[in-house]
């Protein structure tokens, strides 16, 4: 066990090593932000003076050696435009972000497994089919699209819901939460629903997948041979054994959801984290863009390090040790 | 200062007109995001729109972009150097503290000590040679060069409150930190609110990034108190969702809508729209200043560029009221100079820049180029107002006349950077010009460039007319205002003679609002809620 999260965590490492040298240079390549942030009004002698303060005088190598300096004492650097430290910046997002996610991974849920059950259960009669054609429908349509019609319907025609924006907020423990007040539930409930539509399509299709696929197995035969009742069949035998297909997907999906629902926080502006990184790309923030990606990278490793542990809580047949090899 | 008296005399009946204040609150829907509330933190539009609720200045600018008293009553000179600003006594800061000279030279010490800023500031104090405080209200600033935009320069620097740190006697002495014993304060300061102390129409509540500012009437404000006792600003960057936003009652006002979503609000019987010609013109610039360019091709490998005929042949090929019509929708002017009609130093009744293309043609012949030339032409396709359709249009016209034209359209990321790299042959830029009138384009981008005088910073075509460039720089040093505007707009001629650079259209900035609401829109394109009335107080 110990010997497995020692090489994973060093992994780990390596990773965030190299993603950090490969979105520096990138960055590095795009453009001069100076052009972008100073006045256009300013003196020559102006410019030198902000392009040294900024550091961006100096070769790529010596920027990316103080960053690495830095980033090992936790600085991530500070934004160019909010004159800020990145991270905290950053973190300040998250909130907003990570209530969007987890209500719409919690509703994808909800309503896809069950859903995906009873189709996979019911593999072949008219209504799987019909729920079945539909998921696809959910799945593909682009979701900027999806965003602009449910702006149309709920907000422009039917006066529903509110058309963008965070809305009210509470504070609990210092960190301010939507979903806690009417009017800030009311504001989420359209991008919620706009990003769990294609992940309640996702939900079914491999629940029902799953499903149907263990519905024909020997062992279930045989429980069903032995008298066992059908609902423990479907919880004890064939949810079990389908949920970790769908809790991998679940991990992947939030650890994506949390850094690249850039589209639908655009769509209803939602002061989350991706709009920051679109902000902060069009603007050349470079320490946020840098910044930015390196969380990510570093949520996700977490993200998949914990699903790797979920497997084994859900499998026994899933050994630690196993997986070194 | 006929003018000053004439502008004061306008504010007093607008103040007349202006009516009661009732309980209201408004919603207004940005198009793009202020970083800050610290007013001298970056100097870019979104937040120099918001930082005027908050605080004012010594002058302020008008919708025509014309300086008119604000904390100072009135302004002479004793001589070309030599500025007497007299103060209100009559104003506080929002925190109930009396405001006089010795804010307005804190002020000035902090744009020299603004560690957090973006881009440099206090270029208007290094010229400063000394600020008194003759009297609590007279203030008296000397400067080392000559520098006519004085007020209009002032205008834009917002006044801080002495209170917001600690200190013992000010005075304006950089050396010894002008008597401030406590540390300066920072961005973070006035974005938390403990520094946003000003004298403007509104306090500042709230200012939650991504999400939204919220301002509250300002009761101890010395001009006309706004109608609107709480103002909310929400950013939406997206122009389709923003309108949604609107359109769904969400918001009392938007900024920008696309100009293609106008049939929308025209046909909604609870909406209205503005739109006002903006101080932004769209143009060409061309590198006229190397014999070999990179973007351009001819037989002989000379810079056609560099031919006058050929600079007017391109202006003669593009249609541009066919552009105005088609791509604006209407939403812009011609342009025939480099600044709108009405700001200082324009050229009255400008004449047409005409549209011919078979004379074109003819120039181009007789230019040595009767089969045209190749060429490259950059833009950008996210910074201006459908610049990149306004791009392509440009560069079938100039096909059409045998210049075979490349669009390569990009990011402005990209683009500002490669231009200011000097890589680009021809390009096409926005430029909005603020304070001085015709100077701001003019000293910028057409006068050979000059570090030390500090003008030429964005001729990036390497343009050069010695000509020019002694009536530009005579006019800069001008105090008249009668002999500055006749030297601009002799500058001004000679540059659209010339045709170093071709002017293309002024943009037009456009708001939506709900009926009910009035607002006049402003040429700097700023939302100022305090100028938006509502028909009920009248």
């Amino acid at each position: 066990m110990l010997t497995f999260v020692t090489q994973r965590l060093l992994q780990s490492v390596a990773v965030l090593f190299a993603v950090s040298i490969a979105v520096f240079l990138a960055v590095y390549a795009v453009g001069n932000p100076v052009d972008l942030l100073i006045s256009p009004e300013a003196t020559q002698a102006e410019r030198a003076e902000m392009i040294a303060r900024l550091g961006l005088d100096r070769p790529v190598w010596a920027q990316y050696l103080t960053f690495l300096g830095n980033a090992l004492q936790g600085d991530l650097g500070t934004s160019f435009v909010h004159g800020q430290p990145a991270l905290s910046l950053i973190l300040s997002r998250i909130p907003a972000t990570f209530e969007l996610v987890v209500s719409a991974l919690l509703l994808a849920s909800i309503i896809g497994i069950p859903i995906g059950l009873w189709v996979g259960l019911n593999d072949g009669s008219l209504g799987a089919r019909a729920v079945m054609t539909g998921s696809i429908l959910g799945y593909s349509i682009p979701s900027f699209w999806k965003g602009m019609v449910l702006i149309l319907v709920c907000a422009v025609w039917l006066n529903w819901l509110p058309a963008s924006g965070r809305g009210d907020t509470v504070t609990v423990l210092g960190v301010p939460f939507s979903f806690l007040t009417v009017d800030g539930l009311r504001h989420m409930a359209m991008p919620v629903i706009n990003l769990a539509i294609p992940n309640i399509a996702l939900m079914i299709r491999l629940t029902a997948a799953g499903a149907s696929e263990s519905a024909r197995m020997d062992y279930v035969k045989f429980a069903r041979a032995k008298g066992v009742r059908d609902t423990r069949i479907v919880r004890r035998h064939i949810l079990r054994n389908i949920l970790i297909p769908i809790v991998t997907v679940l991990g992947v999906e939030f650890g994506s959801l949390i850094a690249f629902s850039t589209i639908t926080e655009t769509v209803f502006a939602w002061p989350g984290m991706g709009k920051l990184l679109i902000t902060s790309i069009y603007q050349l923030d470079r320490p946020v863009v840098v910044a930015y990606v390196m969380l990510v990278t570093f949520i996700f490793v977490t993200v998949n390090l914990l699903v790797d542990f979920a497997y084994a809580a859900l499998d026994p047949r899933v050994k630690l040790s196993e997986r070194m090899s | 200062m006929k003018r000053l008296h004439l502008m004061a005399g306008t504010a007093l009946v607008a103040s007349l007109s202006a009516g009661v204040a009732t309980a209201e609150s408004l919603t207004i829907g940005l198009a793009s995001e202020p970083t800050a509330v610290d007013p001298h933190y970056h100097d870019v539009a979104p937040n120099n729109a918001l930082t005027r609720h908050i605080f004012s200045a010594l002058g302020a600018l008008d919708a025509n972009q014309n300086v008119v008293p604000a904390l100072a009553k009135s302004w002479t000179n004793e001589d070309d150097k030599t500025w007497v600003f007299n103060l209100r006594d009559d104003v506080t800061f929002s925190d109930g503290s009396k405001f006089d000279a010795d804010d307005v030279i804190f002020t000035f010490c902090r744009q020299v000590n603004n560690e957090s800023a973006v881009g440099a500031t206090g270029k208007e104090v290094a010229n400063m040679a000394a600020v008194e405080a003759v009297d609590p209200y007279t203030l008296k600033i000397t400067t080392k060069e000559v520098e006519p935009l004085l007020p209009e320069l002032l205008a834009q620097i917002m006044v801080l409150s002495e209170g917001i740190t600690e200190h013992g006697d000010i005075s304006f002495d950089l050396e010894n930190q002008c008597g401030v014993t406590g540390a300066w304060p920072s961005v973070e300061d006035f974005n938390n609110g403990s520094a946003a102390i000003g004298t403007g129409p509104f306090v500042l509540k709230d200012f939650t990034k991504g999400s939204k500012i919220s301002l509250a009437r300002n009761e101890n404000y010395f001009g006309t108190k706004p109608e609107w006792d709480e103002v909310t600003f929400v950013p939406v960057p997206s122009a389709g969702p923003r309108l949604a936003g609107l359109l769904s009652g969400d918001y009392d006002m938007i900024e920008n809508p696309a100009a293609r979503d106008i049939v929308q609000i025209e046909k909604n019987d609870g909406l209205e729209y503005t739109s006002a010609s903006s101080n932004r013109v769209i143009f060409l610039q061309m590198d006229v200043g190397r014999d070999e360019t990179p973007f351009v091709e001819t037989e002989d490998g000379s810079n056609p560029l560099q031919d006058v005929r050929v600079r007017k042949a391109i202006s003669m090929a593009i249609d541009r009221q066919a552009i105005v019509d088609r791509i604006m929708d209407g939403f812009a002017e011609p342009a025939y100079q480099f600044i709108p009609d009405g700001m200082f130093g324009a050229i009255e009744n400008p004449a047409e820049l005409e549209y011919n293309p078979e004379k074109a043609k003819e120039l181009l012949a007789e230019a040595g180029y009767p089969d045209g030339f190749k060429l490259t032409f950059h833009a950008t396709n996210d910074r201006y107002i459908n610049d990149s359709q306004v791009a392509q249009a440009i560069a079938q016209f100039l096909t059409r006349v045998g210049i075979q034209t490349d669009l390569d359209a990009m990011t402005r990321s990209i683009f500002f950077s490669r231009r200011s790299g000097r890589e680009f042959s021809f390009s096409m830029g926005g430029w909005g010009s603020s304070e001085g009138g015709a100077a701001s384009f003019l000293r910028q981008y057409v006068t050979t460039g000059n570090p030390d005088l500090g003008i030429g910073g964005s001729n990036y075509g390497g343009w050069s007319d010695p000509a020019f460039d002694k009536v530009i720089i005579e006019a800069i040093q001008t105090i008249d205002e009668a002999k500055r505007t006749e030297l601009l707009q002799q500058a001004e001629q000679m540059a659209v003679d010339e045709m170093g650079f071709i002017p293309i259209h002024f943009e037009s900035s456009i708001w939506a609002f709900r009926k009910g609401l009035n607002y006049e829109g402003r040429k700097d394109q700023y939302t100022l809620a305090d100028e938006i009335t509502s028909d009920a107080a009248n």
